[in-house]
């Protein structure tokens, strides 16, 4: 979507998300009356605003995607996989970016078990599953990036159950030199340009690339300040919130998303929630297949503060603003080769992914690191010796944890969590 | 002892020395001062890795020779009490076990250190993590070449310049600097030529299954017959040597009108022509062949025996374009072939051999080779009519190979087949 069109979609993409602004901007006109009434008055609203985020979250059927694209019939939506996609390319072109991570615990899996063995992850079968029902219609193509060979499986899968659709396996470079690495990945963004710009009859010049780069900067940058205060306050960021509110920039417009997250951090610093005797942890290994939030909850519950982790990595995946000044294509490869996150799925080329992680835990004056994985999945499982190791040279206390994006019990996670979070309060170690 | 057993033994005999000689240099590298390079079957470069007299270690062999030995149930469990998950694959704990124990190789001779992990990165993606991991055991360089899938079907211009530009810019220096060696171009033409001679032989070897009765099992048999293209040998004389040993025995058999060799003799009877997907099990590999040949079953073409090149739909390496035929030959695998490509294959052996079925042999520990597998299950019935089954193993873990179900299964798949042919 370009900028002009950015106010539109706005007021389109969710009537829930709509009410939400509306409570937000409400605060922000309120007069100075007593320091209590102005908290009850932003918890209130912050409360309508998440349960906008959760009615975004529930929304098996991508409505507000839906809505957007009622609004205009020329309109696109791109669906993408974990983790990253470049979704500047695609709103250049004019079509909506799409996140699919699954259909956590929301979805009764029907025909998707039918297509995968017991031992593979839960993802792919809740995403065949969506597919199947109907439930990805809005979509006009779909990108696979290259995370691991379920992901990438699952490109193909798609290509014959959904014949018709643009289905592209985003090969991203495990070479990180320019000439090499580089070169390969410009033709792979410059393919996904050419191929979108196909559905939407819009193929961007430059500076509407530049523009797409600057709304996802404003977004990066709303995003890093969600991240920031999340660290600096866990109490008043939860990380149920927290993820609600990534999960939202998967299926909003992103100027829209951008003006929330805002609205959520001056709702939340003015809610005064109350600080708990909480240990400040590191959650690593939820890049793909997403925790269901009762397991985020439970760890809160537990006495585990969540200050940094993975989750929804794609809408943080570089954290630092893209160059806007030169070669945008240029600007989109640097941004992936020398701005992006370490992760499982991503090519250690320097092996630091140890000291990376060790230097997180420092930096971010965490208490202790909950090394999680889905089950099966081998990219965060076989990633979790080195790191362990890192930690345990360290002594920094550590424990792991599986789970399934369907995941419903969680009292054993309860205990281990709790029991993690006193032997660090006590020992400082377990 | 029959003529077909003395024919047999010929080019066993053949290989196994092949290799006998092969980890004895290993062994000796160290002393003799030769570089070693650790790297994987799909799209490997050993001619190039020959070119700078380094010798080649396979982690992947090592693991499926542990298996058959029936030590991998060891080595997992090693690896799994240093912290690796039961849930990942089980080649690389049985590899990280076999560290653990001390690394001595198949022939019962310890394994030198790499000098260098080449990373040819090609259609599965564990093989990242498995150098990530060895890195921390080893503390050695890394060369990582990067092969893009054929995600769209197709090998571009921009994946071959891509691969092409790694091999010349960063694989090659990188293998010079290391061994201290000067790449000779000719040298590695040379070699090709050689591969390229073994390549037609084994080819031969695996379309003689189109005959009927078939004289060769194009699984079973076939991790015999692709073992020295697939691995350390390809572009030396002694490949060259077995293949045309091995297409000798296979011609014999031709002419005498006989089916394959299995570890209990001749087979008599052919009752059912099966095309099979899927890497086999190695930790009862001839309990698992013998539920075949038992009912008569004959594999008549394979996946698994093109992991390492579809030799058989036209690949070859080319001495006149070498750096590009590497190139080709790394993104040219089966499991670098989208799904799409994949279930074509299988459709077109299933005509081409003539097959009454096939079965696919969904491992746990791969997810380049299972996830998906069922609906290629599906899509293979509905395009070829035949009858498909469906087994679940794994590749080294006797915890998942359960050989009453999986026989209950064959022999249930069997008589499906025997009733669609009606009575006889
Ligand atoms: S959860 Fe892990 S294995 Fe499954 S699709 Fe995601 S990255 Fe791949
Ligand atoms: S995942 Fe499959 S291809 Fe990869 S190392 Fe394991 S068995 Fe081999």
């Amino acid at each position: 979507m370009r900028p002009g069109t950015a106010a539109a979609a706005v007021t389109a993409a969710s009537a829930a998300v709509a009410g939400v602004s509306a409570a937000a901007s409400g605060a922000a006109k309120a007069g100075p009356p007593a320091a209590a009434a102005v908290a009850q008055d932003a918890r209130a609203r912050l409360d309508a605003l998440i349960a906008g985020l959760q009615s975004l979250y529930e929304d098996l059927d991508f409505q507000a995607v839906r809505r957007w694209k009622a609004e205009d019939p020329a309109r696109k939506a791109i669906g993408f996989l974990p983790i990253y996609v470049p979704r500047e390319v695609i709103h250049a072109c004019g079509a909506l970016p799409v996140g699919i991570l699954g259909g956590g615990d929301r979805l009764e899996i029907v025909r998707g078990d039918s297509y995968f063995q017991s031992y593979i992850c839960h993802l792919p079968r809740s995403v065949i599953e969506l597919a199947l029902s109907g439930r990805l219609d809005a979509l006009d193509g779909f990108l696979f990036p290259s995370i691991c060979d379920v992901i990438r499986n699952l490109s193909g899968m798609f290509k014959l159950l959904l014949p018709d659709r643009f289905i592209h396996y985003l090969d991203l470079p495990q070479d990180f030199d320019p000439r090499l690495g580089g070169r390969f990945y410009r033709h792979e963004l410059e393919l996904i340009r050419d191929e979108v710009s196909r559905l939407t009859g819009r193929c961007p010049a430059d500076e509407d690339l530049r523009a797409s780069i600057r709304a996802y900067n404003l977004n990066r940058a709303a995003i890093e300040r969600l991240f920031a205060r999340r660290a600096a306050r866990p109490w008043e960021v939860p990380t149920t919130e927290y993820a609600l509110l990534l999960r939202a920039g998967y299926v909003l417009p992103v100027e829209e998303h951008t003006g929330l997250v805002g609205e959520y951090l001056a709702l939340a610093e003015a809610a005064q929630r109350h600080p708990l005797d909480n240990i400040r942890v590191l959650v690593r290994g939820a890049f793909c297949e997403q925790p269901p939030l009762g397991l985020l909850r439970t760890l809160e519950r537990a006495g585990c503060y969540v200050v940094d982790d993975d989750l929804v990595l794609g809408a943080r995946f570089i954290p630092e603003p893209l160059d806007e000044a030169c070669d945008p294509i240029e600007s989109l490869i640097r941004g992936y080769m020398e701005q992006s996150l370490p992760t499982a799925s991503k090519y250690d080329a320097r092996g630091t992914k140890g000291a990376d992680l060790v230097q997180r835990v420092r930096a971010g004056n965490v208490h202790g690191v909950i090394l999680v994985a889905p089950s099966f999945c081998d990219p965060a499982l076989l990633d979790q010796p080195m790191l362990q190791k890192a930690l345990e040279q360290e002594g920094i206390p550590f424990t792991t944890l599986k789970y399934s994006e369907d995941t419903g019990q969680f009292q054993v996670i309860r205990e281990q969590a709790g029991t993690f979070a006193d032997s660090v309060k006590l020992w400082g170690a377990v | 002892m029959s003529q077909v057993d003395i024919a047999k033994d010929a080019s066993m005999q053949k290989q196994k020395e092949m290799i006998g000689s092969h980890f004895q240099k290993l062994a000796e590298a160290p002393a003799a001062g030769r570089k070693v390079v650790y790297t994987f079957v799909p799209g490997n470069l050993t001619e190039l890795i020959a070119n700078f007299d380094m010798l080649p270690v396979l982690p992947e062999i090592n693991a499926l020779q542990s298996g058959m030995r029936g030590k991998s149930a060891e080595y997992i469990s090693l690896a799994e009490k240093a912290g690796h998950s039961e849930d990942v694959c089980t080649y690389v704990k049985t590899d990280i076990g076999m560290l653990k124990a001390g690394n001595i190789g198949p022939t019962g001779l310890p394994l030198p250190k790499p000098d260098v992990l080449l990373l040819s990165y090609t259609g599965c993606f564990t093989f990242m993590k498995w150098f990530e991991l060895l890195r921390e055991e080893y503390d050695c360089p890394v060369i990582m070449l990067h092969v893009p899938y054929q995600g769209d079907g197709a090998i571009t211009p921009q994946m071959r310049r891509y691969v092409v530009d790694q091999l010349r810019e960063k694989v090659i220096p990188q293998l010079e600097h290391i061994s201290g060696k000067r790449f000779d171009e000719d040298r590695l033409r040379d070699a090709l030529r050689l591969s390229c001679a073994a390549e037609d032989d084994l080819v031969w070897v695996l379309e003689s299954a189109k005959r009927k009765p078939s004289p060769i099992d194009a699984y079973f048999g076939g991790v015999y017959y692709i073992g020295p293209v697939f691995t350390s040998f390809r572009g030396t004389p002694d490949a060259i040597d077995y293949y045309r040993m091995l297409r000798g025995e296979v011609q014999e058999r031709l002419d005498r009108g006989e089916g394959p060799l299995t570890p209990d003799g001749q087979m008599h009877e052919e009752r059912y022509r099966i095309v099979v997907e899927g890497p086999p099990n190695w930790t009862h590999f001839r309990e698992f062949w013998r539920m075949f040949y038992e009912e008569g079953a004959v594999v008549v073409a394979s996946t698994y025996s093109k992991v390492g090149g579809l030799y058989d739909r036209g690949f070859r390496h080319d001495p006149a374009r070498a750096i590009d035929s590497l190139a080709e030959y790394c993104m040219g695998c089966y499991t670098n072939l989208n799904f799409p490509q994949r279930i074509a294959l299988l459709e077109s052996y299933i005509e081409e051999y003539q097959a009454d079925g096939f079965l696919i042999n969904s491992v746990k520990s791969c997810n380049s080779f299972s996830a998906g597998q069922l609906l290629i299950l599906r899509e293979l019935e509905r395009r070829t009519g035949k009858a498909g089954g469906f087994l679940e193993s794994d590749l080294v873990d006797p915890r998942y190979f359960s050989p009453a179900n999986i026989k209950n299964r064959l022999e249930s798949y069997f008589q499906m087949l025997q009733a669609k042919r009606g009575p006889t």
